[in-house]
């Protein structure tokens, strides 16, 4: 039986604990919001690429791989690159397990050699533990990475496919679903799938220089443009996960203080009494 | 019917502008100007300076390449970074531009070069705005007691 001052201590401490939870759930939430606005701000960019390119899409000689910007040729697949999106850190719930058991399966489904590239630590941990090859890894980028941020991850995707290191590349990273949900995601980066023309909208463009000059120069962004998209939406899922995660953390020190007061309060009635029992005792010893 | 004009980066939305006369671009083969009434057109730019004249009046922006699409007086600038002109500070430029260059010059790996050279390019972009801005300035305008 714990003495009354061991749980008085143990109140105290975990009345910090729940104080520290209640700081990084807003700390998280406040994150969170900001992470989302960036990634609706990128919204109208991301739309009119996506268009561009649907729109080039339409010309293009399919039927031909050869003639193909080199981005878009398909290969016959040998080996594949993953492009691991997680979090830098942790206290964020099962989210950096569950994107890095979706990159897993997707190893295993591939069947074929895999390298990948880590964007953040917990893939790279994960995968260094498990002896996977990793090409490169990112984990410096900041909690709100700006477009100039993630250039170097594009570089490195596309150079590494330019130079036949792997002929198919995934995006696996966490999709924002709603507070309350992120969702493991895989998505192909390369070569690039094309996007359907959702609006028929028959318009002839003129292009100049040429359309092969335009789909040379919008590519790479496209890529870009993915990627950053992708980290965005890994950007939100952690915070997001991080604050339920520090919500029910905060819930349980709660809890738990409630229990401990009460026990604090039984063994002090406890004492009370054995100390009047002590005191009755002794006055009717005297009295004989 | 005047023109609408957006410059949007993957970042932000930078500009947007409503009842414009005219806007000249960057174009990879040169520069160029749009007035209203034109056909649908798709281009690529070259690091250098949108100008967008509205009566008369006209603003500047720094864009360090990305590509100009016009269609029924919409014009949407799908650029890679953009900036007011008169937001540019001149030496802040110059000091950018120096220190990439001094950087390109040392060895590093492929991470850092890509972030140096992109920032080179945006330090070149802005100075070539800002100068003209300068240039401009001082032409147009007598300085007091000069």
């Amino acid at each position: 039986m714990a003495t009354i001052r061991q749980i008085r201590r143990r109140i105290r401490s975990v009345g910090s604990t729940a104080k520290i939870t209640k700081a990084m759930e807003l700390v998280a939430a406040s994150k969170m919001r900001r992470a989302q606005e960036r990634a609706l701000a990128g919204r109208p960019y991301a739309e009119r690429l996506t268009w561009v390119l649907a729109d080039l899409a339409e010309t293009l000689p399919l039927g031909d791989e050869e003639a193909l910007p080199p981005l878009l040729q398909r290969r016959e697949l040998q080996a594949a690159g993953i492009v691991l999106i997680t979090p830098n850190r942790g206290l964020c719930g099962g989210l950096p397990t569950s994107v890095n058991r979706k990159a897993s399966a997707l190893t295993l489904d591939l069947g074929v050699p895999t390298k990948f590239v880590a964007v953040g630590k917990k893939g790279r941990d994960y995968f260094r533990r498990a002896n996977v090859s990793i090409r490169a890894e990112f984990t410096e980028l900041s909690d709100y990475p700006d477009y100039q941020e993630i250039l170097p991850i594009a570089r490195v995707v596309m150079d590494d496919y330019a130079a036949g290191e792997f002929d198919k590349v995934f995006l696996v990273y966490s999709y924002f679903v709603n507070t309350m949900n992120q969702e493991p995601r895989v998505r192909q980066l390369l070569p690039v799938e094309l996007p359907e023309d959702e609006a028929t909208r028959a318009v002839d463009y003129i292009y100049e220089p040429g359309r092969e000059e335009v789909l040379a120069e919008l590519l790479p962004r496209y890529v870009e443009m993915e990627i950053y998209e992708a980290i965005l939406e890994g950007i939100a899922s952690e915070q997001s996960a991080r604050m339920v995660a520090m919500r029910n953390a905060t819930d349980a020190a709660e809890e738990m203080i409630e229990d401990l007061t009460l026990t604090y309060n039984k063994a002090r009635q406890e004492q009370i009494t054995s100390e009047l029992l002590d005191i009755v005792g002794g006055v009717e010893g005297m009295k004989v | 019917m005047p023109l609408t004009v957006e410059i949007v980066t993957a970042e932000q939305l930078v500009y947007s502008q409503e009842g414009v006369d005219e806007v000249v671009a960057p174009g990879a083969d040169g520069e160029f100007a749009i007035l209203p009434q034109h056909a649908a057109f798709i281009t690529t730019l070259a690091p250098g300076e949108v100008r967008i004249i509205k009566g008369g009046a006209e603003e500047v922006m720094a864009i360090t390449g990305g590509f100009f699409e016009v269609r029924n007086d919409r014009i949407v600038v799908l650029a890679d970074a953009a900036e007011r002109a008169d937001e540019i500070d001149i030496e802040r430029a110059e000091a950018a531009r120096r220190q990439a260059e001094e950087e390109l010059g040392e060895r590093h790996d492929l991470a850092d070069l890509v972030k140096i050279e992109a920032s080179l390019r945006r330090a070149q972009a802005r100075l070539k705005v800002a100068e003209r801005r300068g240039r401009r300035g001082r032409a147009g305008s007598p300085r007091p007691g000069g």
